[in-house]
């Protein structure tokens, strides 16, 4: 598979190499999978009877999801110092904020899993209203969706980061590059979460 | 090239666990086209039953339907005709045409030694493979396969049993078509040749760019959808149960101020541009054909491929034409009317296109030119039949009527699988280094082309006549299908003809294999890339040396050359 061209390189007449426009292609996917459940969510907002959505939406707990908001862009953040690092040779620095990103994720899904064993022992569950339902869909889905990252940023952070480095640094910054526009999308998807389900 | 690829391959890792797109090609074309022949079955035994309801089903009947003694039960009926529509779509042409024609031609014809990913690749195919175990799975649960339609409406399918199966085994085959497309969109983007530009790329290349694109932007709300109605079916959410709903005789209990319109416009605005995914990748294959065939250039190729992008983005646009029943309103009928009449103007670009290349040309009449020229006629009565369901005036009539089975089948089955059939006997030399016989191949085309319009075509007089669409029996207690009712009959042995006619056509695979390979590499003397490379081409790298490119696709026919084509590859 070695002689496949623009792996890492660029491709002179586009200025992209592979998984940088694979990646992108992803996430167009990915837009359009948030998006049908964003559009769901107006669809069934519309049609719901005046103040339900409001009635359920202020059950939720807004100190928690603005403190996991500030987490996931300190994540971003870190995630772009990580990657800077590497691009500027410092490995030490790059594993450093890797692992904050890493521990910012976990701080988000340990809050998330408080929020959702709390709104349990209240007795509301997925089945308690549309909003409800709305609710735990898109949060649930994007949970998966920052576990699925998390996975690879631990992977990023092993030492089978060390022995890329040492062997093809140009892979491993490739890696944490491509891995950063899909941690980017996932804090992005809930920049907008945050606000239709906690604040509206 | 390089000098890792010496080390001898054991079997599983050479065909099974393969990352060579050929062979994940080949995997795909195998799989799908059992699934197609499990599909024709599951409609033979429909056929049967609507042309002689109520009696024992011959044979398989005591197997199938014991409980009944052999007789078919509604139920049983409806789970047919769901997973009828399934799998032909989502396990049958769908992959064969972008799972193994996308993924064995498409780097051929760019000329790259293989896909820009060929782990995800590998990936793709088995999260399709396990998409089709679980559906295969979902017969023999207690619960049965899916009873609902391959649409699924809510609410009956939350009701249902079996839905659950489905939509999780949906999620595989999604992800599966996200993977294949995402890969064969950076190959195209990526890994042309040197010299290949966009508008020398064959039109068979460019509709899979547009059908990939159509792919990773229609599948995802489908996808979303699906994981709405497994909250709705697991989790007791009610995003598609309205408030006061009756099911079998009792109140439902669910919080209700759901829509079942909501599931409506997500399904649809995956599913009318799949319609253009199982359409495309086949006039991207009749456009090969009847260039190579004609030994003319395709007509209008620029115009073709700005017909096509045209078409992908307007697929979009167009979804609610399937729901104007629904009572969503004369405003939005009236706009998706609006689009619906565009969209027919490049389809109509496309034909025109296509006949206008035959006109002058030195036509060879071998059989993928057959298949391919019967495509034509098909997908055009396919298409003509499709304006007045687009009009909301005229839908209204024949909504949920044989009519608009007619249509649809006549754009995929005649037209699609017609132009798939047409592909595989172009390329099977590219596959296997060997040519399938033409006299069998004729003996596989001429009863196929009369049958299936045995089939399809008395749809449209029962259709007209009002008769309704998945009534078990056909809709025998109803006074307006008397008339039209007789025609059940000859449809039935019409589709019996048509699966007896795919005999000479299995059996043609399996005597080929079994000849000597040919050395000739270009036996149809085409001009595209593919035919370049030996036949099979090389494991792992395809060519044996680096492709340059120096002209456009269909070069036939140039004055003042000795040969009558000239090859992309030729200096």
């Amino acid at each position: 598979m070695s002689n496949i061209p623009y792996i890492l390189k660029e491709r002179p007449d586009t200025g992209l190499n592979n998984s940088k426009l694979g990646i992108w292609i992803f996430l167009a996917s990915e837009v359009m999978l948030f998006g049908g459940l964003f559009s769901a969510y107006v669809f069934l907002r519309l049609a719901a009877p005046e103040g339900d959505f409001d009635y359920w939406g202020s059950k939720l707990n807004i100190p928690m999801a603005t403190f996991n908001t500030m987490m996931l862009i300190t994540s971003s953040v870190t995630m772009v110092m990580s990657w800077a690092s590497l691009k500027l040779k410092q490995f030490d620095k790059y594993k450093m904020y890797l692992g904050v990103t890493i521990l910012c994720a976990l701080a988000f899904l340990v809050v998330k899993y408080f929020e959702y064993t709390g709104k349990f022992h209240h007795g509301i569950y997925p089945s308690s209203s549309t909003f409800m339902g709305i609710y735990f869909t898109l949060t649930g889905l994007h949970v998966l969706h920052i576990i699925g990252g998390l996975i690879v940023l631990i992977y990023l952070w092993t030492n089978q980061a060390d022995k890329m480095w040492a062997e093809n640094p140009e892979l491993l910054a490739n890696r944490v590059e491509v891995t950063g526009l899909y941690w980017h999308f996932v804090d992005l998807v809930w920049i907008f979460l945050f606000p239709i389900l906690y604040l509206l | 090239m390089s000098d890792n690829h010496h080390h001898e391959e054991n079997f599983f890792q050479k065909y099974i666990w393969s990352v060579d797109h050929k062979v994940i090609g080949i995997q795909y074309g195998i799989t799908s086209l059992l699934f197609l022949l499990f599909g024709f079955s599951l409609m033979a035994v429909m056929r049967y039953q609507l042309a002689y309801p109520e009696s024992v089903i011959p044979y398989i009947g005591n197997w199938f339907f014991s409980e009944s003694g052999g007789v078919m039960l509604p139920e049983n009926y409806n789970t047919l005709g769901a997973m009828h529509g399934t799998i032909m779509i989502f396990l049958g042409v769908v992959p064969l045409a972008v799972g193994a024609f996308g993924n064995y031609l498409v780097p051929l014809q760019v000329g790259a030694p293989d896909m820009a990913f060929p782990k995800l690749n590998a990936a793709s195919y088995w999260s399709y493979f396990v998409g089709g175990v679980i559906m295969m799975a979902s017969f023999f649960t207690p619960e049965g396969a899916a009873r609902s339609g391959w649409t699924s409406y809510p609410p009956l399918s939350i009701f249902e049993s079996g839905q659950t199966l489905w939509l999780i085994g949906m999620v595989f085959l999604i992800t599966s078509s996200l993977l294949g497309s995402m890969n064969i969109i950076v190959t195209i983007v990526q890994l042309r040749a040197p010299g290949l530009t966009w508008f020398r790329l064959p039109f068979f290349t460019w509709t899979q760019l547009v059908t990939s694109f159509l792919l990773i932007l229609a599948f995802p709300p489908l996808e979303a959808a699906a994981v709405l109605q497994l909250m709705d079916r697991i989790a007791g959410t009610s995003f598609f149960l309205p408030s006061g709903l009756v099911y079998a005789g009792s109140a439902v209990e669910a919080y209700g101020n759901g829509s079942p319109l909501l599931w409506q416009h997500l399904f649809w605005f995956l599913a009318h541009p799949e319609v253009y995914v199982l359409i495309l990748p086949a006039i991207g294959i009749v456009g090969e054909i009847l260039a190579n065939n004609t030994r003319k250039p395709l007509w209008g190729y620029k115009s073709l491929v700005y017909a096509i992008s045209f078409l992908g983005f307007m697929s979009f646009i167009v979804w609610a034409h399937h729901m104007f029943l629904t009572g969503m309103g004369q405003t939005m009928s009236a706009f998706f009317q609006l689009t619906t009449m565009i969209i027919s103007i490049p389809s109509v670009v496309v034909l025109t296109a296509f006949f206008i290349s035959l006109w002058g040309g030195s036509i060879r009449f071998n059989t993928p030119m057959l298949f391919a020229l019967s495509f034509l006629p098909m997908f055009g009565i396919g298409g003509l039949t499709g304006l007045p369901l687009g009009v909301a005036a005229s839908d209204i009539y024949l909504h949920d009527t044989y009519y608009v089975i007619g249509h649809f089948h006549y754009v995929v089955a005649p037209g699609t699988l017609f132009a798939l059939f047409a592909g595989i006997y172009y390329w099977f030399p590219k596959i296997t280094g060997r040519q399938l016989h033409e006299g069998m191949g004729k003996l596989h085309f001429y009863p196929s082309f009369l049958a299936m319009n045995g089939v399809f075509m008395p749809m449209f007089i029962q259709g007209l006549a009002g008769l309704s669409r998945r009534m078990y029996d056909g809709g025998q207690q109803y006074a307006h299908a008397s008339d039209v009712l007789h025609w059940n009959e000859f449809m039935t042995i019409s589709a019996f003809i048509l699966g007896l006619a795919q005999i000479p056509f299995i059996l043609n695979i399996f005597i080929t294999l079994s000849t000597k390979k040919s050395e000739d590499r270009n036996p149809w003397k085409s001009t595209t890339i593919e035919w370049s490379a030996p036949s099979p081409p090389l494991p792992h790298v395809n060519f044996e040396s680096a492709v340059a490119v120096h002209r456009g696709p269909y070069e036939y026919s140039v004055p003042e050359r000795e040969e009558d084509y000239y090859p992309q590859t030729s200096p």
